[in-house]
């Protein structure tokens, strides 16, 4: 679309630009189509040929005659050149003239017979070429309107493309955006899994610590208890429990 | 003051006929010429009587009729002795 754009910019372009300079010494400088002869639109053909009197004598005889003859004249003229030609035998009567005789009695008779029906038809077979033409014409003309319309919405079209740009944009905004999200996403969730190793790592590490502590001890104490402090302890645990069962025989 | 006309750039009909001679000798007689004026005169004789939207019958019979006429004028010479009369 813009590189029609520029195509129809180009010849204005080319005629905006200065006459070349030089004019001696090329021919080809002079300027083209300034007269105002052109061979289009060509001017429609007459309607009627030349007026012809008799099938014969073209009407400008008879009026080149009028002023000083009056209407009679070219009829006295040819029956008087008609009677010298006869009488001086410059045109020689013999079986020719039968014949020619014969001949222009049946081509007139068959003209004014026949005529008007050959005109018709003559100009039925014009009136078609010509419609076939106009129909030719007509139609490129219509197709030719239908593209300019066409053009037309295009251009309209080109128009709304500020529009296709900022949803396309908001488009890809978008795209961006919930990408970064993501990716934000999974940044969090690694660190907060490396921190989560970390603090399970402390924990165990007390934990651990807590019960290395704790069975240290016993084993130390229960290492310190010696055989004597056993016998002791056994001794004053049977003592007890022989007095806890004579004040629970007491209650029963 | 309208502008004096060559002689040579006048129409036939508007030559005077004392002029008659010296237009004559003025007019092109070269082959290019003779070519040129037959060629005018073939367009103007198409122009008038057959290059037109309905052609009637005066444009194809006049040539036939200079046809007959020019055929005549050529066998002239041998239709004389068909001559009825001895003198004229």
């Amino acid at each position: 679309m813009l590189s029609r754009l520029v195509l129809r910019a180009a010849p204005a372009a080319l005629r905006a630009l200065p006459p070349p300079v030089a004019v001696g010494v090329l021919h080809t400088t002079r300027p083209l189509h300034t007269t105002q002869q052109s061979l289009a639109p060509v001017p429609p053909l007459p309607e009627k040929g030349g007026e012809v009197r008799h099938g014969l004598i073209p009407e400008e005889f008879f009026q080149f005659l009028y002023p000083k003859t009056g209407v009679t004249g070219p009829y006295m003229l040819g029956t008087g050149l008609l009677l010298y030609l006869l009488s001086k035998e410059i045109y020689v009567v013999n079986h020719e003239t039968a014949a020619a005789a014969c001949i222009l009695t049946v081509i007139v008779y068959a003209i004014k017979k026949f005529g008007p029906d050959v005109a018709a038809f003559a100009d039925k077979l014009n009136e078609e070429k010509m419609a076939s033409a106009l129909a030719m014409k007509n139609d490129t003309i219509r197709t030719l309107q239908t593209a300019i319309e066409e053009e037309k919405k295009e251009q309209w079209r080109a128009e709304g493309r500020s529009y296709l740009f900022d949803a396309k944009r908001n488009n890809i905004a978008m795209l961006l955006e919930a990408n970064y999200r993501e990716r934000l996403l999974t940044v969090y969730n690694e660190v907060k899994k490396r921190l989560d190793y970390q603090v399970a790592l402390q924990n165990l590490k007390r934990q651990k610590e807590q019960d290395h502590m704790i069975q240290w001890v016993e084993k130390n104490v229960v290492q310190s208890i010696t055989p004597q402090q056993q016998k002791e302890s056994i001794a004053k645990c049977i003592l007890d429990l022989k007095a806890l069962s004579k004040s629970a025989h007491a209650t029963v | 003051l309208p502008a004096a006309v060559l002689l040579k750039d006048t129409k036939l009909m508007d030559v005077k006929l004392g002029q008659l001679g010296s237009w004559l000798s003025m007019r092109d007689f070269t082959p290019g010429g003779i070519l040129g004026a037959i060629r005018r005169g073939h367009e103007r004789f198409y122009n008038k009587y057959i290059n037109v939207r309905k052609g009637g019958l005066g444009g194809l019979s006049m040539v036939l009729a200079g046809y007959v006429i020019l055929s005549y004028m050529w066998s002239y010479s041998h239709i004389k002795h068909d001559r009825r009369r001895k003198y004229h």
